[in-house]
């Protein structure tokens, strides 16, 4: 008798102790809503992008993909976007430094959902998808074209589609070959000479293509993962099925993601992105020239001609909240970089902005560990993570392959 | 059975009974009181009585939105053409707000127009009101939690 009361007690202390949470495998219900919020079924429709007219246009999509892939549009015709954001490789190239014309400094970066971003590349340079296409077109080390070279290569292969989606193109034939405002000493002087009408005329097209290139890019959605599949199952209160329900392991890292490693605080949302800019002690790769990350590309973003603000925008000034409110001059800017998102991470190694990380474990540990930044204050906070718990967040990671 | 037995197995069911209602307290007890939510209040050196309210509906997280600031004096009079400068962040991330809001409108009342505001983080946020108008220079800090 005394035996069988003892056994309800252990068997009572046993069940209290597994309501009150103690199993790994057990999610609360505010760590639910967490996981639920993280599906892509969370995902708000894509806004439109009233500063780019033809961002819907199905005609200036299909232009835009056209250009995407053609090499060319670059100065060797080597060089196109895809060169770099490869259409079967998440539309990255696997390298630490994407290569164009010569290697870059920065790490090529995946593309679906890019159009849901404030800022565009790792330091936000830009502020719409359309400016940021321009830039890479006259990188010296990526296509390394110029902009008049783009326009009559646009009107020689291209004429009658643009005439069709955009507007009828002025007389280019009078214009120099190649001019523009970041090419050689003699591309820059030829673009000094030309008119200030000739100079826009040359813009407007220019800005064009930035827009057709938008509006494919426009098109790049992230695919359903286990994850998703796990998250929508709590979501109706049912079990996940067999293949979707996720291991032992993996819901331990999925717990500390979202817990005490504290990933979620920025890789919030079912894009994983705050889509802000942080220093997290990420360190420079030796030899390339400085990188100070956001605050270095503040006043460029401002001064862009191509930005929210300038005369290439189309639709209203309201528009532009991001830029006219963007954070000038805090010190949190200096070595910020932006946060990524983790889907389909890990099939893309290498990690960060410079590609500085080989693996995810590298990435964990540098986390967990969380070095002083070589300029300005990192805001991460080191963590003790055993080895088994820096597996099952590496293991979780892997759940948001598609 | 030995009278001890009794005792341990007794002891024994004490400590299970106390691990379960100690487990029970825990889960249903509510989290720690967080910071003061409130709206509505006297700037630091009782100038200004300041109320703020999101202009469109409670802010979601990642969204550029607008809040309406309404400025008075303690008596109840609305002060114009104050200057405000607004500032906050996250006391637990130790950072400032991801963007630079203004007021950029004066409504009428006291009211003004805050733009350019965005929580990009859920949980513990704090806005900085400083107001300057004839009546002299004070602030208010409110806390929000998203
Ligand atoms: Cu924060």
């Amino acid at each position: 008798m005394v035996r069988g009361l003892l056994t309800k007690l252990i068997a009572a202390a046993t069940i209290t102790a597994a309501l009150a949470g103690c199993s790994d495998a057990d999610f609360s219900d505010a760590e639910k809503r967490t996981i639920v919020s993280m599906s892509l079924a969370a995902l708000a429709p894509l806004p439109p992008d009233p500063t780019n007219r033809f961002a819907d246009d199905p005609g200036a999509a299909a232009l835009g993909a056209t250009l995407f892939f053609d090499t060319g549009m670059s100065r060797d015709g080597n060089v196109a976007c895809g060169t770099c954001h490869k259409i079967d490789r998440q539309f990255q190239d696997d390298l630490p430094r994407g290569i164009g014309v010569a290697e870059t400094n920065r790490r090529t970066m995946p593309l679906a959902g890019v159009a849901r971003d404030p800022f565009f590349f790792w330091d936000g340079r830009r502020d719409s998808l359309w400016s940021q296409a321009l830039v890479p077109l006259e990188n010296v080390l990526e296509h390394a074209g110029t902009r008049t070279a783009y326009a009559h290569y646009l009107k020689r292969r291209f004429g009658e589609r643009y005439e069709r989606i955009f507007q009828p193109l002025p007389e280019l034939s009078m214009l120099p070959a190649s001019a523009g405002p970041f090419g050689t000493p003699a591309e820059k002087a030829a673009w000094a000479g030309m008119s200030d009408a000739e100079r826009k005329g040359v813009d407007r097209i220019f800005s064009d293509i930035g827009k057709a290139i938008a509006a494919f890019e426009r098109s790049l959605v992230h695919g359903k993962t286990r994850l998703d599949r796990f998250a929508d199952a709590l979501a109706q209160g049912r079990s996940p099925s067999a293949e979707d329900d996720l291991s032992a392991e993996e819901r331990h890292g999925l717990k500390l993601f979202i817990g005490k490693a504290n990933c979620s605080t920025c890789h919030t949302g079912p894009r994983f992105t705050d889509n802000h800019f942080h220093n997290t002690g990420v360190p420079p790769v030796a030899g390339l020239p400085a990188d100070r990350g956001r605050i270095a590309v503040v006043d460029e973003v401002l001064a862009d001609p191509f930005n929210c603000a300038g005369k290439f925008r189309d639709g209203g000034e309201e528009a532009c909240g991001e830029l006219r409110f963007v954070q000038k001059s805090s010190p949190e800017l200096v070595r910020a970089y932006k946060t990524p998102s983790l889907r389909n991470v890990a099939g893309r190694p290498p990690y960060m902005h410079a590609g500085q990380f080989a693996t995810l474990e590298q990435v964990v540990s540098h986390y967990a560990t969380a070095p002083k930044s070589v300029e300005g204050e990192s805001e991460i906070h080191a963590v003790a993570l055993s080895d088994g718990e820096r597996a099952a967040l590496v293991a979780f990671l892997k759940t948001l392959s598609e | 059975m030995t009278s001890a037995w009794r005792m341990v197995v007794g002891a024994f069911g004490l400590v299970a009974l106390a691990i379960g209602f100690l487990s029970v307290v825990f889960l249903t007890a509510p989290a720690a009181p967080g910071p003061d939510l409130a709206r509505s209040k006297n700037s630091a050196k009782g100038l200004y009585a300041l109320s703020i309210a999101p202009e469109a509906g409670e802010p979601r997280q990642g969204d550029l939105h607008a809040w309406v600031v309404t400025v008075k004096t303690r008596q109840g009079a609305p002060v114009e053409g104050a200057e405000i400068a607004i500032g906050g962040g996250m006391p637990e991330h130790a950072h400032g707000l991801p963007t630079s809001p203004e007021a950029t409108a004066y409504l009428g009342d006291g009211r003004y127009r805050i733009e350019g505001m965005k929580f990009s983080m859920t949980g513990w946020w704090q806005l900085k009101f400083g107001i300057t108008a004839p009546a002299g220079a004070d602030e208010a800090t409110f806390n929000l939690v998203l």
